[in-house]
């Protein structure tokens, strides 16, 4: 599904991805760990196709297809999705509206009619419960006030709305609670299945007791330094991430 | 006075003051005939207001008068009329609808019986009586403002419109403002609105034009009396084509216990709309809501001069403006809120934030507060910003194309204005609009 080949990125002038490889398949979830800036959400953003991250080397291909050359759009189009580490606020834009037209346009590109406004809100209803996403947040402008929890929820509302191929998660379970990320995990877990894939980006082991992982990874320092299966991350809990250090130094930055 | 020769618009008009104009006032009574004679010997003095002029600081109207302009109208009626008619429908808006040709009342044009309690007279007819003598010409300060002289000598038509005490219309009257002519016409339209005493009304106003080739320079002057509890919505679309330069002065008075709500659309594509919309409290515990939206595409030149003059104690104002520039087009907010020494426990807000979308648009903002009374709570605000780069990623992470997630900012942006709109039908059709304006495929500035 996903093929990433020797992935290197730049933002402003600073290299910060310095040769990724990481192959996903359908039906797989995959967990990448890794300390405090070593290249975890840029390597979701670079896979999003944010502006200002540049691909100096390497290529992705998903489902066959060119990634990098798409736009944003058409990637989350293509069945892609990233949950954000810091979910944006857009004041004046409603969860609800945008949440159809979204939808609405992602069918639109796989030749699907919009769907009739009951369809509609039957599906939100659906994915609303659930996600245990509170109905009074649903017409709220998105993301606006809501509390860290909350935004984390909305966006696995959007993922389950949208049902994409590839999930990356980045850090969707930091500074959940411990309902909250039972009830992420669970929406998770219900949407898993044979045909999609997840890759879920963490520090903490706890979330992958829940969504357990077929393979796990640690980025350092712009790289993937090592691979292994759901038994890495107690590792990892264990002995933290300072032995990284003097086994790997860390390369030059400047370019 | 600045040098008029440049402009024969000016000569133009002081001769036929003294001229036809003369003959036809004959029959005005004595009060507006002394009142357009004092008007004209101010705009003889002051002329078209130039860039030195402080209020036209940043607004050079003087090339929009330079064209060669027919004072008489060689109007298209029919087909013309009914295309600019048609540009002015809103979608499944259930309104009382009268239709003006440049300035005129059109019979034919005027559908469905009206209330008996709203009164609808074509000015021609309504300034010998005793109502518009009553109302005319207060508040109005023609020796400040050159085109409120220069229509008060030389308006020829437009509306009076009454609302008796008690009355509540039960639907928005609906008034479309066609401008359509074959020459280039300098044409100066002059309406009264008086709701009398707990009257409730809302007005729609439409300015269209047809898509003529003809330049057409409106100096409209529209003057509103909110008398004792009475409420007036008023809402203002402006979405004529290219040709049209206008001049809006609209002049407010409210009495105790009254509320009147402004709603002000400037939209493509009028080369030069300026709207002076001074409101002016004379009494106590009055409530003014002041929400604009300018939308300027191409060269436009969009210009808003609020005036919010608390004179007495225990009014409240909340202003709002919001600005949105493409192309080259320049946007001008002027928002004066005048606090006069009795005016103890004012409660006076006022803000206006601008997105500007392209590197070659303008936007010059200038809030004004002159505080005279100790006892009050006044702020204001201004920002000038771009389209957030983050919310754009975010929207379009999610499928959403380019395109529409800019539309969708931009609605968003717009939205502490058009959220306040009363009339869902009309909000709906600006929100259609403002998606309608913003331009596809096109590069625009992010931050
Ligand atoms: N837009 C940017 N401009 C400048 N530097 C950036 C930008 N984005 C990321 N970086 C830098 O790139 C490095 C990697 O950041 P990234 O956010 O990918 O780390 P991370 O692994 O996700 O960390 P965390 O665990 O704290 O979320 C950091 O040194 C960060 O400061
Ligand atoms: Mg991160």
């Amino acid at each position: 599904m996903l093929s990433i080949k020797n992935l290197h990125a730049d933002v402003e002038d600073k290299k910060i991805l310095k040769g990724i490889d990481l192959e996903v398949k359908a039906g797989e979830v995959h967990a990448i760990m890794g300390p405090n800036g070593s290249g975890k959400s840029t390597l979701s953003s670079v896979l999003a196709g944010r502006e200002n991250y540049v691909v100096t080397e390497g290529e992705v291909q998903f489902e066959g297809k060119d990634l990098l050359d798409m736009a944003p759009e058409v990637r989350a189009r293509e069945g892609l999705f990233l949950a954000f580490q810091y979910p944006v606020e857009i004041p004046g834009v409603s969860n609800i509206n945008f949440l159809r037209t979204a939808l609405n346009e992602i069918r639109e590109y796989r030749g699907l009619p919009a769907l009739e406004a009951k369809e509609f809100l039957k599906l939100t209803k659906e994915k609303q419960k659930l996600v245990e996403f509170d109905a009074k947040l649903i017409n709220r402008s998105l993301n606006e006030g809501f509390s860290g929890g909350e935004k984390k929820r909305n966006e696995i509302l959007q993922l389950a709305m949208l049902e994409p191929k590839l999930s990356i998660l980045d850090e969707t379970d930091s500074g959940l609670d411990i309902d909250a990320l039972r009830i992420v995990s669970n929406g998770v877990n219900k949407l898993r299945s044979e045909n999609n894939a997840f890759v879920i980006i963490t520090h903490y082991q706890r979330l992958l007791e829940y969504i357990v992982p077929d393979y796990v990874h640690v980025l350092y320092d712009g790289r993937i330094v090592k691979s292994g299966t759901k038994e890495l991350a107690l590792e990892l809990e264990e002995r933290g991430y300072d032995w990284l250090k003097e086994t790997y130094p860390v390369t030059e930055n400047a370019r | 006075m600045a040098n008029q020769v440049s402009i024969p618009l000016y000569q133009k008009l002081l001769d036929g003051f003294d001229g036809k104009f003369a003959i036809e006032q004959k029959a005005e009574p004595d009060a507006l005939r002394q009142a357009r004679q004092k008007a004209l010997e101010n705009f003889r003095k002051s002329g078209f207001p130039t860039t030195r002029v402080e209020d036209w600081k940043y607004t050079n109207v003087i090339p929009f008068l330079k064209e060669d302009y027919a004072l008489q109208d060689k109007a298209k009626a029919g087909a013309a009329l009914a295309h600019a008619v048609e540009a002015a429908t809103i979608e499944d808006l259930d309104s009382y609808r009268i239709v003006l040709l440049n300035g005129q009342l059109q019979e034919t044009a005027t559908d469905e019986k009206l209330p008996d309690s709203i009164s609808i007279r074509p000015m021609a007819e309504a300034k010998q009586e005793a109502t518009f003598l009553n109302y005319f010409g207060k508040g109005t300060d023609v020796e400040k403002h050159h085109f409120a002289a220069l229509n008060t000598a030389m308006f020829t038509d437009g509306l009076l419109i009454e609302v008796k005490a008690n009355a509540s219309i039960d639907k928005p009257l609906h008034i479309i403002h066609a401008f359509s002519s074959e020459n280039n016409l300098f044409v100066q339209p002059r309406h009264l609105i008086v709701l009398h005493r707990s009257a409730a009304l809302s007005i729609v106003e439409s300015v269209v034009t047809d898509s003529s080739a003809a330049k057409i320079f409106v100096n409209s002057l529209t003057e509103v009396v909110v008398e004792e509890n009475a409420n007036l919505n008023h809402y203002t679309l402006q979405t004529a084509k290219k040709g049209l330069r206008q001049l809006q002065h609209t002049e407010v008075n409210q009495k105790r216990d009254s509320v009147y709500s402004n709603y002000t659309f400037s939209l493509p594509e009028a080369e030069l709309l300026r709207n002076n919309l001074h409101v002016n409290l004379d009494d106590e515990h009055t409530e003014s809501h002041l929400y604009g939206l300018y939308l300027g595409a191409d060269q436009q030149l969009l210009d808003n001069h609020t005036f919010m003059n608390h004179q007495k104690a225990h009014c409240e104002s909340n202003e709002v403006y919001k600005g949105v520039l493409l192309d080259k087009a320049v946007g001008v907010f002027n928002g004066k809120v005048f606090v006069q020494v009795d005016a103890q426990k004012t409660n006076a807000f006022q803000q206006n934030n601008n997105l500007l979308l392209s590197p070659t648009a303008t936007i010059n903002s200038k809030p004004q507060l002159e505080i005279f009374a100790d006892d009050v709570k006044c702020s204001h605000g201004s920002t000038i910003g771009q389209l957030s780069q983050e919310a754009m990623f975010y929207l379009q992470s999610r499928g959403i194309g380019e395109d529409s997630a800019r539309a969708m900012l931009v609605s968003a942006f717009a939205f502490d204005v058009t959220e306040k709109i009363k009339i869902p039908e009309l909000e709906a059709h600006i929100n259609n609009l403002i998606t309608h304006h913003i331009p596809a495929n096109q590069e625009l500035i992010k931050a």
